[in-house]
């Protein structure tokens, strides 16, 4: 019953999304010509890759709002690389962004597994720690475009069938999410960790645990994106994506994975970024000022989980709450 | 697994718990006399009467909201909309101030908008019933983007002479408005939370808000009125901070909730509910306003003192965590 309670979730913000579109090209039939929806997605696909990290730290009752410092941190050390040591292959540079991002996960992960301090404290903590890092390593100053080797920054926009590179880490990440959340004994610890931490207890999961690898993955997530979105953009500064976290939370809440734990799919994560991205896309073209953007995620972080907490309510997973209370 | 089952009962530990408490708000008063004593080796500058006097204005807008924040902390709820709240109440002042308001209407026009952004998040969390932190990280985003979208990259400015009084003048001496203002809303807060009945309905919510509804407590309208007042809170903070800063940009108070919420765990507020005292807040107002300026003093930029806040965030509660699991280690041995 759960299950067939999530899929109509996602049929529904597929729906939502095709209305959107609909809406849209009844002005501008342009925008969603296939090159340009490609083109939505291109840009959506760091949103869906920090989404999918997002989603699983949700799934454990726990939240990362260290996911946008720790992009722009590992942005800017592979800028700084990149420049220092033009010649470093981008197979180099992707590998450390990764080792750098999943370092900064486990701290976090670590800090609540090990010392047992609430998530919200702990990343809210990480993340100034990580924006000050960028300052003091960088001094302040801009990595520019041209000062990044060519290589550096032409990896994103590569072409391999048709799509650039940037999409096809989204799709691969989708992907393997998909599977190992649905198919591998960590994948589903994941649920049973956030659904009810007690009864994970005594079927021998370690909560802790298995929250630290929820940190750890959208620690990964976020570095590997972080080097990808410096070379799209081609600079590095302290304030890259800044806020971008709450753009995170807002994909998360709206594809239906709820705060409260143990709820949610990758497709879910994947859908809730995109409805995100095609507003994003859709507000220059149809003429609204890019400032209302703010307000418009906000109003719909808002509408998404009173919807998800109705749903909720009516499935009867008052069982869950007070098991939440009792945690 | 004891400690997690102390920081969720704690009501049948009030004795230790409370001897903790007491100890960490010294612990915190040493801190602070620590900081200010090093202060006034570190920089020649620092023991002089004005230049303590414009330190307090590092703390005391952010205090005034911490005192309503670490209410609704212990009752198990959060906000993290304060710092939007603030900008859009700067805002519809500012549009206010283009129509010719005064002074008086200015003020009421803030606080009203406080109010009113505090009764959003109210209705949303107790009517709704939905998790604070999602709602106020949504209000958040909210709130600022209505600022946003009035002002653009614009700027308000044009407020009367006479507003300047809130943000800028002084009562006594080197006495600020907003100091005499913070230390009548620590008394309104300390004797609110420490000493009625509703300061007791705050605690018994964040202990256990199964229990206060059975015990007779309306646990929603004390949840919507906590709501209220942070947005209230905010409200006076957005009137000193425009008075003080003479404009308003949709970016103004930007990252304060973060300060905020550092400010009140560092005054020993449990960030899971149902302990904290008003003192502890006060003192760590002091102590974050002091290092700031401090640092300040010695030419630090901002960027790395909000790195300091991010550690002091997360000392403040990883130190005492370490400590007692080394002390366990060390009788186990």
């Amino acid at each position: 019953m759960l299950q067939r309670l999530i899929s109509s979730r996602e049929a529904l913000l597929l729906g939502a999304i095709a209305v959107l579109l609909a809406l849209i090209a009844t002005r501008f039939p342009g925008f969603i010509a296939p090159g340009n929806l490609a083109h939505v997605f291109n840009d959506t696909s760091p949103l869906i890759l920090l989404a999918i990290g997002q989603m699983i730290v949700i799934l454990t009752k726990c939240i990362d709002l260290s996911v946008a410092a720790n992009l722009a941190l590992t942005g800017m050390v592979v800028a700084m690389i990149n420049v220092s040591f033009p010649g470093v292959p981008v197979a180099v540079i992707l590998a450390v962004a990764l080792a750098l991002g999943t370092l900064m996960g486990m701290v976090n992960g670590l800090l609540v597994w090990k010392l047992q301090i609430p998530p919200i404290v702990v990343t809210l903590g990480t993340m100034t720690i990580f924006r000050g890092i960028i300052f003091l390593i960088s001094d302040g100053k801009w990595v520019n475009s041209h000062e990044m080797s060519e290589g550096f920054k032409a990896f994103p926009r590569a072409e391999l069938l048709g799509l650039p590179m940037l999409s096809w880490v989204a799709l691969v990440a989708v992907a393997v999410f998909a599977v190992v959340m649905t198919r591998t004994r960590l994948g589903r610890a994941f649920y049973a960790v956030g659904g009810n931490p007690h009864a994970a207890v005594y079927t021998g999961l370690d909560v802790g645990r298995t929250q630290f690898w929820a940190f750890t993955i959208s620690g990964a997530l976020a570095g590997i994106t972080g080097y990808l979105w410096v070379s799209r953009y081609a600079v590095a500064y302290v304030d890259i994506a800044g806020g971008f976290e709450l753009d995170v939370v807002a994909a998360c809440v709206i594809g239906g994975i709820s705060i409260a734990g143990g709820v949610g799919t990758v497709g879910g994560a994947l859908l809730g970024a995109l409805f995100l991205g095609v507003i994003k896309n859709a507000l220059p073209v149809v003429d609204i000022s890019p400032f209302w953007q703010l307000a418009i995620s906000g109003a719909a972080i808002i509408i998404a989980v009173a919807v998800n907490a109705r749903a909720a309510r009516v499935k009867g997973r008052i069982i869950l709450k007070s098991a939440e209370q009792a945690a | 697994m004891s400690e997690t089952t102390t920081r969720h009962i704690p009501d049948r530990l009030r004795s230790p718990l409370e001897a903790r408490l007491k100890s960490w708000e010294s612990l915190l008063l040493l801190v602070a006399v620590a900081i200010f004593i090093a202060n006034s080796f570190a920089s020649p500058y620092f023991l002089n009467a004005w230049n303590l006097s414009d330190a307090t204005f590092n703390f005391t807008e952010k205090a005034m909201i911490a005192f309503a924040m670490a209410l609704l902390i212990i009752s198990g709820e959060i906000d993290l909309s304060v710092a939007a709240i603030i900008a859009l109440a700067s805002t519809a002042m500012g549009a206010a101030v283009q129509f010719g308001v005064g002074t008086p209407g200015l003020v009421l026009i803030g606080l009203t908008t406080g109010l009113a952004c505090g009764a959003f998040n109210a209705v949303l969390v107790t009517r709704l019933g939905l998790p604070s932190i999602v709602v106020t990280i949504g209000t958040m985003s909210l709130f600022r983007g209505i600022s946003y979208i009035v002002l653009g990259d614009q700027v308000y400015k044009g407020y009367p002479a006479d507003f300047a009084f809130f943000g800028q003048g002084y009562v006594f001496w080197v006495i600020s408005f907003e100091l005499v203002l913070f230390a009548l809303l620590a008394v309104i807060y300390g004797v609110v939370l420490h000493k009625t009945n509703f300061g007791r309905a705050v605690y018994a919510i964040g202990n256990n808000p199964t229990g206060a509804l059975f015990s007779g407590i309306r646990v929603a309208r004390v949840k919507f009125i906590l709501f209220l007042l942070t947005g209230l809170m905010a409200g006076v903070a957005a009137v000193c901070l425009t008075s003080r800063l003479g404009s308003t940009r949709p970016s103004i108070a930007f990252g304060w909730e973060l300060e905020v919420v550092t400010m009140v765990v560092l005054g020993g507020v449990n960030i899971l509910g149902g302990s904290g005292s008003i003192p502890g807040v006060v003192i760590a107002a002091f102590v974050m306003g002091l290092v700031t300026f401090g640092l300040g003093l010695l030419n630090v930029p901002g960027i790395v003192m909000s790195i300091m806040i991010g550690l002091l965030l997360i000392g403040v509660i990883a130190l005492p965590r370490l400590w007692e699991k080394w002390r366990r280690r060390v009788a186990r041995a």
